[in-house]
Formats: structure tokens, C-alpha cells, sequence
């Protein structure tokens, strides 16, 4: 991946999630860096559907070992965790 | 509705439904007035490969896809809900190893449970801790030597009373936490529940825990995601298979209510001529037939690694699980005094059916959490 299409496939990504998590906060503008598990309780399903949305959307797989709550707690976090995901697997 | 399966999957339709009817229903009665499982029963099952069948290849399993594992549990539920509850609760604590246990657990523990050499059950409800999952009290605590201790309670374990590993869920430091835990543990004790409304075969127990002792590793996702990540793994495929099971059981309701109701004359004809008893029949006709669609499409979503599917397994399961309660009632009504006593299966769908309605998240939870799917589905999109 060249340095442009990486920024470009970066900021796509971001926008995606941020379309996302605004279904599960939809009065509220959610900030890049803003932490969605302070902002209260969404649903019993809400991590599943998550991880289900991040594998789905960019084909990657959460592993037991990318199960860090710190992975998922933003728009910029999920950002840079499936950025990194989808480097490791991009052939080189 | 079979023109929506592939030719592989009808065949595997095939095949479930002669399982189900030379193996299963036959007996089903009778494991039910026993309150008993026997344990040739799970053998058949596990010989034919069928608690395996979703269980990934690699690891020994059938591999098969959520419509091929629903396909079975409709055909289970239709014979027998306590062994479909089997199936539910084996193939959950499967599914939640598989997808947030750490290798070595994996590799030991899945082709054990894909074989069926061991049995798994879900220990998460407790005495007081039922639908609210995450206010669970068993206590989980670190060794000095970094493994695990539980002290606490669980009830109403399906199949607890014969599992050979459990699934628990409680509560770390950390929160919510989940640990595989062997029957054999020292402290691990089991005391089976009699006389339950429904689900009667199927071994439901109190499981105590006093100083039982877990390796660390047998720690699945992380301290503190015990429920929203590993039970909701296994809650939702339970909820899916749950439904599917529902449909089955809508499709012994119809079955029987159908065969009764043209051989039972009253008036001087048979009562499939009465015209509120065709209401009934009707109705159950056609949630069946809702029911069988909502849970393919829940299957189909599944496959495709949707994660719309979360929300299809909750509708699924809710509509699939009141439409088999309103179908068992109607078809013990149809069957007169006939439907109240030992002699027709349709007392057991009754029973049956009132259980499928409290497990896997209530009515009443699911009619406070759908809405919940639909404003998300309707929530304004952000464009950024």
C-alpha cells in the first residue's frame, strides 16, 4: 500500500465506524477520541454487535488475543486496531 | 419452504428428521415422565457426529453452517426439547471456547466436545442472578500461583447434573468473568432439580463451587468481559438454536392438533369441521410458518457474518418461542381432556413451550430489547 492510499483506506475506515456508532448514539455527536463505554448503557448485545460490525465490514477476524476493551472504546481506537489488522494481513 | 436449502442442507434435513423420528420421538414420552436423559441417548446423538456438527473442521467437528445446525435443532425440538436443549447449551459453551478461548484451551477442549466425549453446560444463571446476567455473585479470585478460585451457586443448569464441563460465569475483580471449569474439579458438586414445568428430561441442577480450584488458562476472553463478550457469544447462538427449536415444536403441535382433530368426531363430525377449532389450526399453520422464515433468515444472516444477525436471533427466538406457546396451549385445547392427561404428547409441548419463553432472554426482555434494534435500524445516519 502506497502512503496515499493508506490515508485514504484510513480515513474511510474512520468514517465507517463513526456511521456505525452513531445508530447507537443518535443524540449524541461522538467525538473521534470519546469513550463509548462511559457514555452509559446501550444493550446486552452492543460488544457482540461490535466486534460482529469490525469483522463484517473490513474482514478481518477479532481474535481472542485482540480482545482488549481498549481496542474498541473509540472511533480513533477501532480506527487504528483495524488499520493495523488489515497492514498485517495486506500482502507485502 | 425447502426450495430455500441448499441441495446439501436438504439432505442434512433428510437426515435429522429420520434421526429425530426413529431415534428421538419414539422415546421422548418416556424420558420425560422419567425426568431422565439416558445416556445412550447423547451417545446416539454424539456417534452420529451431531453435537460436533458446528464445531470447526480443524478441530474435529461437522463444520456445518448455522442454517444446517438450526435444520437440527428443529428436528430435535419437534421430538424432543430436552435433547434439543442438549444440543443448545453443548454447542453454546462450544461456540464461546471457539470463538474467545485462548489455542491450547481450543485445542484440547474442542475436538473433546466435537467428538461428544464430553458434554459442555452454561453455568450463568444463579439462585437470585437470572436475566440480569452481569449482576451475577459467584465469586472468582486469583491464586498466589496466578490460576483461579470460585466459590458460589449456580441454578438451573441444563444438563448440569451430567455435563463433564461447565461454562461458568462470574464475578472477578476485574467484573464479570468467564472460566471453563471440569466436573472433576474438587469442590465442583451437583444436585439435580425434579419436577420442572418443562424440559423435563433434561437433567437441569444446582451447581455448587466451594474453593474449586481452575487452571489459569482456562480463562476465556478477559477478566470483565465474562458477559458481554463470552455469554453473549453463546446467548445469541443459544437464542438461535432456541428458536429453531420452537419451530419444531410448533411443528409437533400441528402434527398432533392436525392428526386428533381428524379423527375425533363430536357432534357427528370430526372436529376439523368446527370452525374454532380451524382457527386454531390455522394460526398454528401460519406461525410456523413465520417462525421457520424468521429463524432461516437468522441462519442466513449468521452465515454471511452479518451483524444484523444479533438482532434476527432475538427476533427469532421471541416469536418462534410465544408462537410455540400459543400453538401447544391450542393443541392441548384440541385435544379435550385427552390434552390433559398422560396419554398424548401435547402435555409435554405445553410444558415445553412455557420454558422456551424464560430461557435464552424472557418475552418480556425481548419485548423491552427489540425496540432497541429498531431504533438503531432507524437511527439518523451521521455522514461525516
Amino acid at each position: 500500500m502506497s502512503i496515499d492510499t493508506t490515508a485514504a483506506a484510513q480515513t474511510d475506515t474512520r468514517a465507517r465506524i463513526a456511521e456505525y456508532l452513531s445508530r447507537f448514539f443518535p443524540v449524541h455527536d461522538l467525538k473521534d477520541d470519546e469513550n463509548i463505554f462511559e457514555l452509559g448503557f446501550v444493550s446486552s448485545m452492543f460488544a457482540m454487535q461490535l466486534v460482529s460490525f469490525t469483522e463484517h465490514e473490513f474482514g478481518i477476524t477479532v481474535e481472542n488475543e485482540d480482545l482488549e476493551l481498549e481496542h474498541f472504546q473509540s472511533i480513533s481506537a477501532l480506527d487504528a486496531f483495524v488499520t493495523r489488522k488489515l497492514l498485517a494481513a495486506a500482502p507485502r | 419452504m425447502t426450495s430455500m436449502l441448499t441441495p446439501e442442507q436438504r439432505q442434512y434435513a433428510k437426515e435429522f428428521r429420520a434421526f429425530a423420528d426413529e431415534a428421538v420421538a419414539p422415546h421422548a414420552d418416556a424420558w420425560h415422565r422419567a425426568q431422565r436423559t439416558p445416556p445412550q441417548a447423547v451417545r446416539a446423538l454424539a456417534d452420529q457426529g451431531l453435537l460436533g456438527l458446528p464445531v470447526p473442521t480443524a478441530y474435529g467437528g461437522g463444520g456445518c453452517d448455522a442454517v444446517t445446525l438450526g435444520l437440527l435443532a428443529g428436528e430435535l425440538g419437534r421430538a424432543c426439547s430436552s435433547l434439543r436443549s442438549l444440543l443448545t447449551v453443548h454447542t453454546m459453551v462450544a461456540h464461546a471456547v471457539n470463538r474467545w478461548g485462548p489455542r491450547p484451551l481450543k485445542e484440547t477442549w474442542l475436538p473433546r466436545l466435537a467428538r461428544g466425549e464430553s458434554i459442555g453446560a452454561l453455568a450463568v444463571s444463579e439462585p437470585e442472578t437470572g436475566s440480569d446476567a452481569a449482576a451475577v455473585t459467584t465469586r472468582i479470585t486469583r491464586d498466589g500461583d496466578g490460576n483461579w478460585r470460585i466459590d458460589g451457586h449456580k441454578k438451573w443448569i441444563t444438563y448440569g447434573e451430567t455435563a463433564d464441563v461447565f461454562l461458568v460465569v462470574g464475578r472477578s475483580a476485574e467484573g464479570p468473568t468467564a472460566l471453563l471449569v471440569e466436573r472433576d474439579t474438587p469442590g465442583l458438586r451437583t444436585e439435580l432439580i425434579e419436577d420442572m414445568i418443562g424440559i423435563r428430561a433434561s437433567m437441569t441442577a444446582n451447581v455448587y463451587f466451594e474453593n474449586v480450584r481452575v487452571p489459569a488458562a482456562h480463562l476465556l476472553a478477559r477478566p470483565g468481559l465474562g458477559v458481554s463478550h463470552v455469554s453473549g457469544a453463546a446467548l445469541d447462538l443459544g437464542r438461535y438454536t432456541v428458536g429453531w427449536g420452537c419451530v419444531g415444536i410448533l411443528d409437533a403441535c400441528l402434527d398432533a392438533a392436525a392428526d386428533y382433530a381428524g379423527r375425533r368426531v363430536q357432534f357427528g363430525s370430526p372436529i376439523k369441521e368446527h370452525q374454532l377449532v380451524r382457527r386454531m389450526i390455522s394460526t398454528m399453520y401460519a406461525d410456523a410458518q413465520a417462525a421457520r422464515l424468521l429463524c432461516l433468515e437468522a441462519g442466513r444472516l449468521r452465515d454471511a457474518g452479518d451483524p444484523g444477525a444479533l438482532a434476527a436471533a432475538s427476533t427469532a427466538k421471541y416469536f418462534a418461542a410465544t408462537a410455540a406457546g400459543r400453538a401447544a396451549a391450542d393443541a392441548v385445547q384440541i385435544h379435550g381432556a385427552n390434552g390433559c392427561g398422560p396419554d398424548y404428547p401435547v402435555q409435554r409441548y405445553l410444558g415445553d413451550s412455557r420454558v422456551m419463553e424464560v430461557i435464552e432472554g424472557s418475552t418480556q426482555l425481548h419485548q423491552v430489547g427489540l425496540a432497541e434494534y429498531a431504533f438503531q435500524e432507524r437511527a439518523p445516519r451521521r455522514q461525516r
